[in-house]
């Protein structure tokens, strides 16, 4: 039976898909060349030709000393930059002694309390070559000073130091949830390493805009761009306002962006929206090419991954990155097959590498630039596309844009309707999954999963550290380091200045966000 | 007529991950329940107090962290003597299941549970069946 016949071929983001398509339907459709302007079919003239992606999988778990050796273990396997997990305590600002922090210690990613954290973590990692990304939000600013502090340890000034902050504070209220602060202070410190970043760590991406999430939270592959450049416009503004001109700001963000799904509907998404965000950019000013360009890092997305008949959740990863390379992504990250019972085994994380250096290496998607240009079908889907996204962005306009949309709950109601209705289709097996509502084995005994261990006493270890810690340290220096991050937090001056001599003098991740707080408040979630 | 049935969607525990619980929360009410939501970063005793302050029949769980152990044996003990059973949702593996049971929680619900048997299970446990939607 073919399912298709006999009934319209609609993808998620509303577009109807013709049996065939023709010349006719790419008349006056020009894609241009890669590496030019709307950069349509990829940022650089030669793609992967010159340079694959950047191979990136998100990993941190436990101790410092633990998560050290998982990276050493990714290097060595070939994997060319480093994506850190930190735990929920310092993703919320808690340290791990604090009470709030029980049974979480360690547990989702790497525990951070202070600086010398951070430079276990790297031990032995040049952080002048190793590019990594930081997956940090509301304390975004922490985690870049001790970033940054620990490569000056390494004799890596901060000028050389290669790095991603996540520091997408705005998709947090949406979706992942790890914020602190509300919306505005939010915003402020995102402007503030922009600034900081743009001056004195050129090679420091600042912000990883993540529409990767708002697709998990409910958003079609259209939303996801649309909303994703709401957020990135909320940055640019607010850092051009501090004075940072819009080519340095626009060089500091990257994209962050989901992959499951259709392929073809999420290739000419990424083609679509690197030709948008083009436009977007130079709209505001902007004068040189690079400052267009939709730098990102696609995520095979966990919202497309089952946790029946996980193995074939190997075979999805390896359609995403297929789907990312296609696209054009500059680093890559999978989720991997069993992520639907804990975070990655070793082995789940490995075997995601290697789908992607099998892809890179083995059947030559390297080969040549944007190999899908001109496909009628795909060039006629990334125009579609684009009208898609630009229809979005009105959508989100009309809710008056994304800090009050934020604020007053309605983006984060409109997601969760969506992906309600998409759980009914997937549920009434309108939307079809293998192994779930196709060729379902009937009585199958649940399989028998290795999952990632968690040890309670790595956390009794960490808050032993922490304790000796704070009896070695000088608390004079601590409390004045912290007060005058208070006071910077009050006024208007750049913060990063203040934080790096508070993370130096060893104060703890939950002083600094617990001063912040004192003066910012916390975030007042919109009722559902 | 009786009361609808009126059941607690919580977050407990520091993890952000609301899609799961927001579905669970309209699921609910379209089989005509009453829901009480408790947004993210719930502390176990808050999600006690909301319970009892709200008087459910049924206290629901969402945990993707992998703390469901200490954070259900925190809420547990906080319900115990109340007669609110509690039911968990998220990342659970399979092995985890006896201590959750061990500690009081008497189902567990994973990715891409069937909506129907959720809300069945909440009516029989809580020994009646809600008004159907088209009946209010």
């Amino acid at each position: 039976m073919d399912p298709s016949q006999g009934r319209k071929v609609v993808t998620e983001s509303g577009i109807e898909i013709k049996p065939v398509y023709t010349a006719a339907d790419v008349a006056g459709l020009d894609p241009g060349r890669p590496g030019e302007f709307p950069f349509t079919r990829g940022i650089h003239p030669e793609m992967y030709r010159k340079q694959p992606w950047t191979m990136r999988q998100y990993a941190g778990f436990g101790t410092p000393e633990q998560t050290n050796e998982r990276f050493r273990a990714l290097i060595a396997h070939g994997q060319n930059a480093l994506n850190v997990a930190f735990d929920l305590p310092t993703q919320l600002g808690l340290d791990s002694d604090d009470p709030r922090a029980e049974g979480e210690v360690g547990r989702v990613g790497m525990a951070v309390d202070t600086l010398d954290d951070m430079e276990r973590a790297f031990e032995g990692i040049p952080l002048g070559k190793v590019s990594t990304a930081l997956t940090i939000n509301a304390p975004a600013l922490v985690l870049l000073a001790m970033h940054l502090a620990a490569a000056e340890a390494q004799g890596v000034p901060a000028a050389d130091v290669r790095g991603t902050l996540q520091n997408d504070i705005l998709k947090e209220f949406i979706g992942r949830g790890a914020w602190i602060y509300p919306a505005a202070p939010s915003v402020r410190l995102v402007a503030d390493s922009i600034e900081y970043c743009a001056k004195s760590a050129p090679r420091y991406n600042a912000v990883s805009v993540c529409g990767y999430h708002l697709r998990e939270s409910g958003a079609t592959p259209a939303e996801e761009m649309a909303l994703a450049f709401g957020i990135a416009r909320t940055y640019i503004e607010a850092a051009t306002a501090r004075g940072v001109a819009v080519d340095e700001v626009a060089g500091k963000i990257t994209f962050n962006l989901n992959v499951f799904g259709n392929l073809w509907e999420q290739v000419a998404k990424f083609r679509a929206g690197r030709k948008r965000w083009a436009a977007i950019v130079r709209a505001y000013g902007a004068k040189e090419a690079k400052s267009a360009q939709l730098r990102m890092l696609a995520g095979g997305g966990g919202g497309g991954l089952t946790i029946e008949e996980p193995e074939n959740n190997i075979v999805r990863g390896a359609y995403y990155a297929l789907a990312a390379a296609l696209g054009g992504a500059q680093t890559m990250a999978l989720c991997c097959y069993d992520e639907a019972y804990s975070i990655p085994t070793e082995k789940a994380s490995l075997l995601s590498l290697r789908t992607m250096q099998i892809l890179a290496e083995e059947v030559g998607l390297c080969d040549t630039a944007d190999p899908l240009g001109g496909s009628y079908f795909v060039e006629a889907l990334t125009a579609e596309m684009e009208k898609r996204i630009l229809e979005a962005e009105g959508e989100l306009r009309a809710l008056g844009g994304m800090v009050r949309a934020i604020e007053e709950g309605t983006i984060q109601r409109k997601l969760a309707r969506q992906a309600y209705e998409s759980e009914k289709r997937l549920r009434s097996g309108e939307a079809p999954k293998i192994g779930v509502n196709r060729h379902v084995v009937e009585g199958a005994p649940a399989p028998a999963m290795a999952t990632h261990p968690y040890d309670p006493s790595w956390a009794e270890k960490k808050v032993k550290e922490l304790k000796s810690l704070r009896a070695r340290r000088s608390s004079d220096a601590v409390g004045a380091a912290v007060d005058a991050v208070k006071r910077a937090a009050a006024g208007t001056e750049n913060l990063v200045p203040p934080i790096l001599a508070a993370v130096k003098a060893r104060a703890t991740v939950g002083e600094i966000c617990g001063a912040l707080k004192e003066v910012f408040g916390e975030f007042r979630e919109p009722r559902f | 007529m009786p009361r609808p049935l009126r059941v607690l969607v919580a977050k407990p525990g520091l993890d952000g991950h609301d899609k799961g619980a927001k579905v669970v929360v309209q699921v609910l009410r379209d089989a005509g329940m009453e829901v009480v939501y408790t947004g993210l970063h719930a502390s176990p005793e808050a999600v006690v107090k909301a319970a009892v302050e709200e008087d459910v029949d049924v206290v629901g769980l969402s945990i993707l962290s992998g703390a469901h152990l200490p954070l259900c044996r925190r809420v547990c003990e906080g319900l115990r003597g109340t007669g609110k059973p509690v039911v968990l949702g998220g990342v659970v593996p399979q092995q985890d299941e006896e201590g959750l049971r061990a500690l009081g929680v008497e189902a567990v619900f994973r990715m891409g549970a069937p909506f129907q048997e959720i809300v069945e299970w909440i009516r029989r446990r809580a020994g009646r069946s809600s008004p159907s939607p088209a009946l209010k």
